[in-house]
């Protein structure tokens, strides 16, 4: 036991970083789900955006003013991608929206590849998070141990905001109930809006966390943790917050196993996601946490 | 009512009109492959008719899916990678194996299809047989993945539904290049020298343009078929509403899968065009993006139009490869005079691309042609009406 332990713990601790950046993004996608009943195709791009930002305000400005600036640019990247593209659809078909999602997130894709030129992007160093750490046997980045701690304090402020706050309490009620909620007096536009700032705020921290541990961004790096999130979300009961966090981190944690499975097993790393999501949607559609669906017919 | 119809005589001149147009259009292709000169005009044009073709097929065979049976599916990707694999593996010369498969030992794959009729038929009849087998035979290996994934699959209800077909895509495509099926698919490496379109001949007429052409347009025309029978009018009623179909008695489940199972045939059957297309193919290519960009051809044409999907792929990809290259350029020559333009450089192209698709799905959801078809009775229909009205005006003058 102790020796698998030992033989696996740079997987496990990598794992574990990966789930808590998983987490950060998937709550955007649980909440806007919730909320909107829409799988925001974009949120993978907005994450990566946020890297590039990153990677282009350190050339121009120091580390302390660039950080706050990535999270205020991905905050208002959500906002606007809420505004343009989604909120004209409000009453067309579901499909249409996910479309629109489809289509910023092709949009974001290709606007990315056109200012980088297609290069991979150097992400810079943070200072102290890039710094490396011996524990035991494996040597780390600070930014593994960070993850796990900073994740947690978010979503426990993320939790309690929405339980005591009158905002956080209209979020219940539109998850709950659109067009009751709208008739109540709640001002439905600020809601989906708080939603996705909330949302991409998180996405921002999350980047900042998980490009530490790459060398560089690139257009389509986004695309992949996305989806991942997403399953996350899936996983956890979408619309449940704790869910998709510990969705999150067990997929991060399986997927880092299987790569130190060894090099014949590496593909299954991305597939081994999607088989655990379609295991969930078969077996408990409505995920670990999820609110028992009602079919209304 | 019957009578009526066939008595119509706009339908007749309609359907002259068609196999005129048709019959031209081959006559074109086939002096294009051999007669014409390759300047720089035909050289642009070659490939985007081939392309376009095969993206129609693509196209609608999604539109089969999502416009007609109202099943958001998003794993179109999957079932090319599919069909072109299946095509490339059974097309790719005995002797070559060695080359192909350098790091399997040659593969597990002792023979070649056209290679086989070569043998029995001459070079040239052998390599167009072998390739139209090899076709269908994609098609198949699709139609059964698209069985085995449907069961579980089809239970899942819009969105769900959407995230679990791309999930499937994302799991074939990590299977296909995992080394343990490596003696068949190449693991991660590259398929190559297979049957392509150059080698599609009759006696000495090139048919490497009119090929895919003729493909595709017989399968469209099959996709026709299917959905103005029975089954299409099923599908139709499953998308608008699955109660009232259901209380109707129609099988959903039944009708689902089966236009799942089309769907994907179809696909198969355009994953291996394109296979022949790229000369090459790997399983890394076949992402979800892939899939995206069928999506957005799919929704610029009309959701629920062949014809719209067929004029959008031909479109999208003339413009993607030919009349907006000068974005990326970084100039334009108007009227001799060579403007450069600072922001064009490489990737212009994409995002003005994706602007205007963004366009179209928030103003013009409908798409060029909505839920219509391009008929040329309609046409010959619509321009009578014209005259008729004009004549009646005409007298109403007088």
């Amino acid at each position: 036991m102790s020796a698998f332990f030992q033989a696996n713990l740079p997987y496990l601790l990598s794992g574990i970083s990966v789930g808590g950046q998983y987490a950060l993004i998937a709550i955007g996608y649980t909440m806007v789900y919730g909320i909107l009943r829409l799988i925001n195709f974009a949120h993978g791009d907005v994450f990566m955006v946020a890297g590039l930002v990153m990677v282009y305000a350190t050339t121009a400005m120091p580390m302390y003013l660039s950080i706050p600036l990535v999270l205020i640019v991905t905050v208002v990247l959500g906002f606007t991608i809420e505004r343009v593209a989604y909120k004209p659809l409000r009453s067309a078909p579901r499909m249409s929206v996910m479309i629109s999602a489809i289509g910023v997130s092709y949009l974001l894709q290709n606007c990315a590849l056109y200012f980088t030129g297609g290069l991979p992007q150097m992400y810079p160093t943070i200072p102290w998070l890039s710094d490396s750490v011996t524990i035991g046997p494996a040597t780390t980045k600070v930014v593994t141990l960070v993850t796990p701690f900073l994740v947690l304090v978010l979503v426990i402020a993320l939790v309690r905001f929405i339980q005591k706050t009158k905002i956080g309490m209209a979020m219940r009620a539109v998850s709950r109930d659109f067009e009751t909620s709208q008739l109540m007096g709640i001002k439905i536009n600020s809601v989906i809006s708080m939603t996705f700032v909330i949302g991409c705020f998180l996405a921002a921290v999350g980047s900042l966390l998980y490009f530490t541990n790459y060398p560089s961004v690139v257009p389509t790096s986004g695309a992949m943790p996305g989806l991942k999130a997403f399953v996350a979300a899936v996983f956890g009961g979408i619309g449940s917050i704790p869910g998709a966090v510990i969705g999150a981190f067990l997929i991060g944690i399986c997927e880092n196993i299987i790569k130190g499975l060894g090099s014949n097993w590496t593909v299954f790393s991305d597939a081994f996601t999607f088989v655990l999501l379609i295991i969930v949607l078969l077996v408990k559609p409505t995920g670990i946490f999820g609110e028992k669906a009602t079919d209304k017919v | 009512m019957d009578k009526t119809l066939q008595k119509d005589p706009a339908k007749k001149i309609g359907a002259a009109i068609a196999v005129c147009l048709i019959a031209a259009l081959y006559i074109f292709l086939i002096l294009l492959d051999n007669v014409l000169p390759a300047n720089g005009f035909t050289l642009m044009l070659i490939p985007v008719l081939k392309k376009g073709a095969i993206y129609s097929l693509i196209c609608v065979s999604m539109n089969l899916l999502n416009g007609f049976t109202g099943l958001f599916s998003l794993g179109q990707a999957g079932f090319l990678l599919v069909g072109a694999y299946a095509y490339a593996i059974f097309a790719i010369p005995s002797d070559q194996h060695a080359a192909v498969y350098q790091y399997f030992d040659g593969g597990a794959i002792g023979f070649s299809i056209p290679e086989a009729l070569a043998k029995v038929l001459g070079e040239n009849a052998g390599a167009f047989l072998g390739a139209v087998i090899c076709i269908i035979l994609a098609g198949l290996v699709a139609a059964v993945f698209a069985a085995l994934i449907g069961i579980p699959v089809l239970r899942l209800k819009s969105d769900y539904l959407a995230i679990a077909t791309l999930g499937f895509a994302e799991i074939i495509r990590a299977i296909f290049q995992w080394n343990g099926v490596g003696p068949v698919t190449n693991g991660s490496n590259m398929l190559r020298k297979y049957t392509s379109f150059s080698a599609i001949k009759i006696g000495e007429i090139k048919l490497a343009t009119a090929f895919p052409f003729f493909i595709a347009m017989i399968c469209i025309g099959l996709i026709v078929l299917l959905i103005n029978s029975s089954y299409g009018r099923a599908f139709k009623a499953v998308r608008d509403d699955e109660v009232a179909a259901e209380a109707m008695g129609i099988s959903l489940f039944k009708h689902k899968m089966l236009s799942f199972v089309i769907s994907s045939f179809f696909a198969g059957v355009g994953g291996a065009l394109l296979a022949m297309y790229q000369t090459t193919i790997q399983a890394n290519a076949f992402k979800s993006a892939m899939t995206y960009e069928i999506l957005l051809i799919v929704v610029i044409g009309g959701i629920g139009s062949v014809s719209g999907s067929c004029i959008a792929s031909f479109l999208y990809i003339a413009c993607n490869e030919w009349w907006l290259r000068f974005l990326d350029s970084g100039g334009v020559t108007l009227f001799g005079k060579e403007i450069t333009v600072p922001f064009f450089r490489d990737g212009f192209r994409k995002v003005v691309f994706s602007v205007i698709i963004m366009v179209i799905v928030l103003f013009f959801s409908r798409g060029i042609m909505g839920d219509k078809e391009l008929s040329f009775a309609g046409l010959v229909r619509k321009l009578r009406k014209k005259k008729t009205a004009e004549a009646a005006e005409g007298g109403a003058g007088k």
